[in-house]
This record gives structure tokens, C-alpha cells and sequence, in this order.
């Protein structure tokens, strides 16, 4: 077995003590029954109960999850499509402009993207709310199911699906019974992330949200604002599991899908061999 | 017994009133600058199991790929059984193809990859059933049925594509190096098992293969390419004892090629080949003029080995032993000529010898008969 360094331990336990222990406090004090959120005065989960009975913080969760479950939907859809344009496709004209500017959200500053779609909004006429949010969401999101699915199929074996058509498939078929199959669990992980991004998106969601919708992220950051309360921590406490449970499912459904391959063939050159 | 009649033999492409099943007719096939098919002109008919040879990169998969419909030819025109095949899509061919990958559907089991094609084709249950049944039993795969192909060995794989390729019955299978992933007694299994299927269903085969020892065992014809052409087709027997190049002389099995100028004699010719040394007689259907450059062709097999000089030997020559090689059931002697030629001979090892005839820098000699060999233009 290999020990950790003297050194090594110490960094690690530095390292994750910046990252975690802000997180590690607004739990602990998500269960505080002090109204005051810096004095510990025992354990009580009584702002959890005040939090479910609060109508506009179960309006805007309403709102968040609707946005979320619609727009990472959408964002899937049109990623995994511009995916397979993009690894498919070969060289066509603008292929090095188009994928540059399916990526360009990735980097753009979020208050730029969010500025652009009010604009846009109000050029047009739109009037803000769910709907509004959930086309911004779509825009940023798509481009990360992109990177993730396009990441896969990049190692897709293209004949694949030529045995398919060979087989008397219709090119939609062939994608549908044979493509899509294999590459589920890069389009499930690219649901669950943009659905994990849509969730805790505040600068966009700020930008294209209006008095009609209201998203948990901007709720937290208006109530913030007027000091903070032990409620608001309860929810943030529950947005963290939320998002934590995401982001590990979307990794383990990857890491499965490649670890039950590697089983399944050693099992055969066992069978075989 | 008696035979009330004489079996006819399978050639026709020796009958001008037969039609071929395929026709590509000047084929040129470019990818970019890079002319892959060059001008190609070919006719495969009906139950044929056609060997296209070559070396890597000289356009067989891309023939494959133009039959199965996933390349277009930039100029001329294929037909199957007549039909100019080029507006039709790879889905709606009557043509199958076995991958050189195998490209088996890795989230199907061996059973559903089977039964994939004939889904698509609508088939009723019960025969789709049937149908699966008989490919499993065809190539032995019944106990695999309900794996996932990465729990079956690459033998096994292999025969799940071929079941797979078959199963729709198709007029004409294309298998791109289909036995490329096999050792060499699996290998040889499954060409013989390949020529039994052929044989059962009576379907055309197209073959791509660059292993010369394949195409010759299964193939009813060989076309042997170079760089987007077809430098000669034949039958396997034909292309390996009258070769109409030096390029196919030296790719199919081993040669000795001597060069030399032509020198008509009657109804031999002469190959005036070293000075000081007889020339070498030879006989051929083809006519050269006096002084022509000719190349004298020879396979290792047909050059005797002998200590002193054979008396009526119409080529003999005298050398020296360079190299020995054994090969278990053979023995391949490298002999030097004065002249520096080194000329292979092969023979039979057909008793178990603990000690060898000749050895290492023996002076033997070489001798052939007048029609051993052959003479070739270029
Ligand atoms: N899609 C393609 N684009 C460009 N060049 C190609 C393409 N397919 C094949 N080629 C070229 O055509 C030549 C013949 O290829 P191929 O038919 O695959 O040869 P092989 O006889 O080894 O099967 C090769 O030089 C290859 O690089
Ligand atoms: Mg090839």
C-alpha cells in the first residue's frame, strides 16, 4: 500500500477543506434551531418544515424544476444532433465555423449571453417567464450535452451503422435501433448535466426571468440580500443533494457503462481462452 | 458405377451466352486527386465465389464498399443482374456485406444481430424464428445465442457476421477479409466451411482478401489488382501456372524471374540470359521477336536438385548453396549461380531425414524442363 507524504496529507486535507467547508457549514447550520445562523443552539430540522410551507419558495421551485426538466430535454435533443453533425459531417463548408461557434457559449461570460437573450426577448416581443428561461437554458446547455455526446461518438465505429443500412435500415432507423442504443449513456449524462447546470443557474436565469417566474437560485440571492435566514440554508442544503446526486449519477452511469464492457470481455477470454 | 453423365464444369465466364450478375463497366472511382479505381471493367455471374487479391491500398475495400452502396463511382456504371445499381440506396440492395470489422451491433445479443435484418425486412414471427434457427445451425453457433458478441471468442464473432450477412439471403455477399483476425488453423476451418455454405446457398460471393493461399483455396476465380486495376483474372489454377505479367507471377506464391533477351527458334524460344551460359529453352504460345526483353518465369517446385548434371536435362545449371530453408514438408535451397543470380528450388521432404542431401556451399546443379516456366513481356 502506498501512505500519503506528510506533505501530501496536508495539501489534500488543505485542499478539500477550501472547497468543502463552506458547504460542510451551511449544512450543519441548515439544522440549527437558532434563528441566528451563526450561534449553534441544537439540532432541529424545524426550517426545513417552515421552508415547504413557504408558498413563493414552492413557487420557484416549481418554476426551477420545470425549467430544468424542459430545457435540458430540449438541450439534449439538439445536442446530441449538432454532435453528430459535427464528428459525422467530415468537411463541409464553415465545419471549423460551426463548431467553433456551437463551443463559443462554454467560454462566453455568462452576463453576455444573458444580456444578449434579454435583447433578443425584447426585440421580439416576448414577455418573460418560463418560457423565456427555458430557451435561455437550452442555449447554454446544449453546447455541454454537445461536448459530452460528440466525446463519445468520436470513438463510435462508423460501420456500425453501415451494417445497419447494409441490413435494410433507413438511415433514421439505423440511428434509432443502433447508434442511439450504444451511445445512451453519453446522451444520459448530458441530460443530467445540463439538467444539474439548468438547476442552479442564477446570471442567465436573472436576466430572462420576470415577475411571473421566479427561479429557486434567484430566490435565494433576493432573500440573501435582506440577511440570511436559516430557511435559506435549508434549501441550499437540499439544492446541494440535488445537484450532488446528478453529477454523481451522470459519472457512475459513464463509468459503469465502460466497466461492465471491460468485465463482459474478460469474462470471455476466461470462457475462451 | 456408371455415370450417366459427365458433370459440367462450373466456368461462365467461358460461355458468351451466360449474363453476369455483376457488370462494372469502366469504374473509375476518385477520392479527391487520388484515383482509386482506375478505369476498372469486370464481369462476376450468378454463384460465382469471386477472390478479388491484391496488396494493402489497391482499392479492393472501395470495390466492396461501391457494390454494398456506401461509395458512389465518380465514372462508369455497376449493374447487378442488369439494373444500374447507382441510385440505389445500401438499404435497398439485394446485397449484403460482412465487415472486415465484423461490426456486430455490441447491445444485441448473437440471436437479435441474426434476426436484425430480417426485422427490418417485416418478416412474419414464425419464420423470422426459423430463419434464425437455421443460420445458428448453419455456423454452429446454437449454444451462443442469447451472448452479447464481446462474450464470444473472435472465431465465433466472425461466424455471427457471416450468419448475419447471410441470413437475408441475398443475390450477392460481399466479406472484405473476412478470416483476417483468425490463426492459421481456424482460419483454414473456416474457408472450407465458407465453400460449404457457398455451396448450400448458392449465393454469389465476393471475397477480399491479400492472403494469396485464401483466394486460391476458396475462390472459383481470382482477379489479382494493382493500384486501382485489374492486372489479370482467372481461375486459381490458371493464374498460378500461366501468370500473363510479372507482377502476378510474383505475388502469387513464390517465382524466379530471370531476365533476358528472346531469341526465336522453331517452335521455342531461346532466353538469352548470361554470356558464357546456355540459354534457357522455353516454350510459349506468344510471339517474340529476336533481341526482345524478355523475363523468364519459374517456380521454386518445378527446379530439380541434383548433384551431378541430369543427362537429358534441357536446362541445367550449375551453382552453389547459399541458404537452406525448411519448412517441414518442404525444403527451399537459395543456390548462387557464377553469374550472381540466386535461384530457389524447392523439394518435397517425404521421408523423415536426420541428415540432409545437400548443405551449406555444396556445388549442385539446377535443372528444369522445357516447359516448366514461362515467358513473360513485363
Ligand atoms: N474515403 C476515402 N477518402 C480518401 N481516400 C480513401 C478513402 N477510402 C479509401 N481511400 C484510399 O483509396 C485507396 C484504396 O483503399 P482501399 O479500397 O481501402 O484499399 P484495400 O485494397 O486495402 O482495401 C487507399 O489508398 C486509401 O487510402
Ligand atoms: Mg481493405
Amino acid at each position: 500500500m502506498r501512505r500519503f507524504s506528510w506533505f501530501n496529507a496536508t495539501s489534500l486535507t488543505l485542499g478539500f477543506a477550501f472547497l468543502y467547508l463552506p458547504m460542510i457549514l451551511l449544512i450543519v447550520y441548515s439544522f440549527n434551531a437558532s434563528k441566528l445562523v451563526t450561534v449553534w443552539a441544537g439540532f432541529s430540522t424545524q426550517w426545513y418544515g417552515e421552508l415547504f410551507r413557504d408558498e413563493a419558495f414552492l413557487d420557484a421551485a416549481w418554476v426551477t424544476l420545470q425549467v430544468a426538466v424542459i430545457s435540458s430535454t430540449i438541450a439534449t435533443v439538439l445536442g446530441t444532433m449538432a454532435a453528430i453533425v459535427l464528428v459525422r459531417s467530415g468537411r463541409f463548408v464553415g465545419r471549423t465555423l460551426f463548431s467553433g461557434m456551437i463551443y463559443a457559449p462554454l467560454v462566453m461570460p455568462e452576463v453576455i449571453t444573458g444580456l444578449s437573450l434579454l435583447l433578443l426577448f425584447i426585440g421580439i416581443g416576448l414577455d418573460r417567464g418560463v418560457l423565456t428561461i427555458v430557451l435561455a437554458h437550452t442555449t447554454f446547455s446544449m453546447c455541454y450535452v454537445s461536448v459530452v455526446v460528440s466525446s463519445r461518438l468520436v470513438s463510435f465505429d462508423q460501420s456500425l451503422e453501415e451494417a445497419a443500412l447494409d441490413l435494410g435500415c433507413s438511415p433514421f432507423d439505423a440511428f434509432r435501433l443502433v447508434t442511439l442504443p450504444i451511445i445512451a449513456p453519453a446522451v444520459i449524462s448530458g441530460w443530467l448535466l445540463a439538467f444539474t447546470l439548468s438547476l442552479d443557474d442564477l446570471v442567465i436565469a436573472s436576466f430572462t426571468a420576470g415577475p411571473s417566474a421566479t427561479t429557486l437560485p434567484i430566490k435565494i440571492f433576493s432573500s440573501v440580500r435582506l440577511g440570511v435566514s436559516p430557511e435559506i440554508n435549508a434549501l441550499s442544503t437540499i439544492m446541494i443533494g440535488i445537484v450532488a446526486v446528478g453529477v454523481i449519477t451522470a459519472s457512475l452511469i459513464s463509468k459503469r457503462a465502460s466497466l461492465r464492457q471491460q468485465q463482459d470481455e474478460q469474462a470471455a477470454a476466461r470462457a475462451t481462452g | 458405377m456408371a455415370q450417366p453423365m459427365a458433370q459440367t464444369v462450373f466456368a461462365p465466364w467461358d460461355d458468351p451466352d451466360e449474363t453476369p450478375l455483376i457488370r462494372f463497366e469502366n469504374v473509375t472511382k476518385r477520392f479527391g486527386d487520388f484515383t482509386a479505381i482506375d478505369d476498372l471493367s469486370l464481369d462476376i455471374y450468378a454463384r460465382e465465389f469471386f477472390a478479388l487479391l491484391g496488396p494493402s491500398g489497391c482499392g479492393k475495400t472501395t470495390m466492396m464498399r461501391m457494390l454494398a452502396g456506401f461509395e458512389t463511382p465518380t465514372s462508369g456504371t455497376i449493374r447487378l443482374a442488369g439494373q444500374d445499381i447507382a441510385p440505389v440506396p445500401p438499404n435497398k440492395r439485394a446485397v449484403n456485406m460482412m465487415f472486415q470489422s465484423y461490426a456486430l451491433f455490441p447491445h444485441l445479443s448473437v440471436w437479435d444481430n441474426i434476426a436484425f435484418g430480417l426485422r427490418r425486412e417485416g418478416m412474419d414471427k414464425d419464420a423470422l424464428n426459423d430463419r434464425v434457427e437455421e443460420m445458428l445451425r448453419l455456423t454452429r453457433l446454437g449454444k451462443f445465442a442469447k451472448r452479447k458478441p464481446h462474450q464470444i471468442s473472435g472465431g465465433q464473432r466472425q461466424r455471427v457476421a457471416l450468419a448475419r450477412s447471410l441470413a437475408k439471403a441475398p443475390k450477392l455477399l460481399l466479406l472484405d477479409e473476412p478470416l483476417g483476425a483468425l490463426d492459421a488453423k481456424l482460419r483454414e476451418d473456416t474457408q472450407f466451411e465458407l465453400m460449404d455454405i457457398q455451396e448450400k446457398t448458392g449465393t454469389t460471393f465476393v471475397i477480399v482478401t491479400h492472403d494469396q493461399e485464401e483466394a486460391m483455396t476458396v475462390a472459383s476465380r481470382v482477379a489479382v489488382m494493382d493500384e486501382g486495376r485489374l492486372v489479370q483474372v482467372a481461375t486459381p489454377d490458371r493464374i498460378y501456372e500461366t501468370p500473363e505479367t510479372v507482377y502476378v507471377a510474383d505475388f502469387i506464391g513464390d517465382v524466379n524471374i530471370i531476365e533476358g533477351t528472346a531469341a526465336p527458334d522453331g517452335d521455342q524460344t531461346h532466353v538469352i540470359w548470361a554470356e558464357g551460359h546456355d540459354p534457357i529453352i522455353g516454350s510459349t504460345d506468344r510471339a517474340f521477336e529476336r533481341g526482345q526483353q524478355v523475363f523468364y518465369a519459374i517456380r521454386p517446385e518445378k527446379v530439380a536438385i541434383s548433384a551431378n548434371r541430369p543427362e537429358d536435362a534441357v536446362n541445367a545449371v550449375k551453382g552453389k548453396i547459399l541458404d537452406i530453408a525448411y519448412l517441414g514438408n518442404l525444403s527451399t535451397y537459395h543456390v548462387e549461380l557464377p553469374t550472381g543470380h540466386i535461384i530457389k528450388a524447392q523439394t518435397a521432404n517425404t521421408r523423415r531425414i536426420a541428415r540432409r542431401a545437400y548443405t551449406w556451399e555444396d556445388e549442385v546443379w539446377l535443372s528444369w524442363t522445357g516447359t516448366a516456366g514461362i515467358l513473360l513481356e513485363s
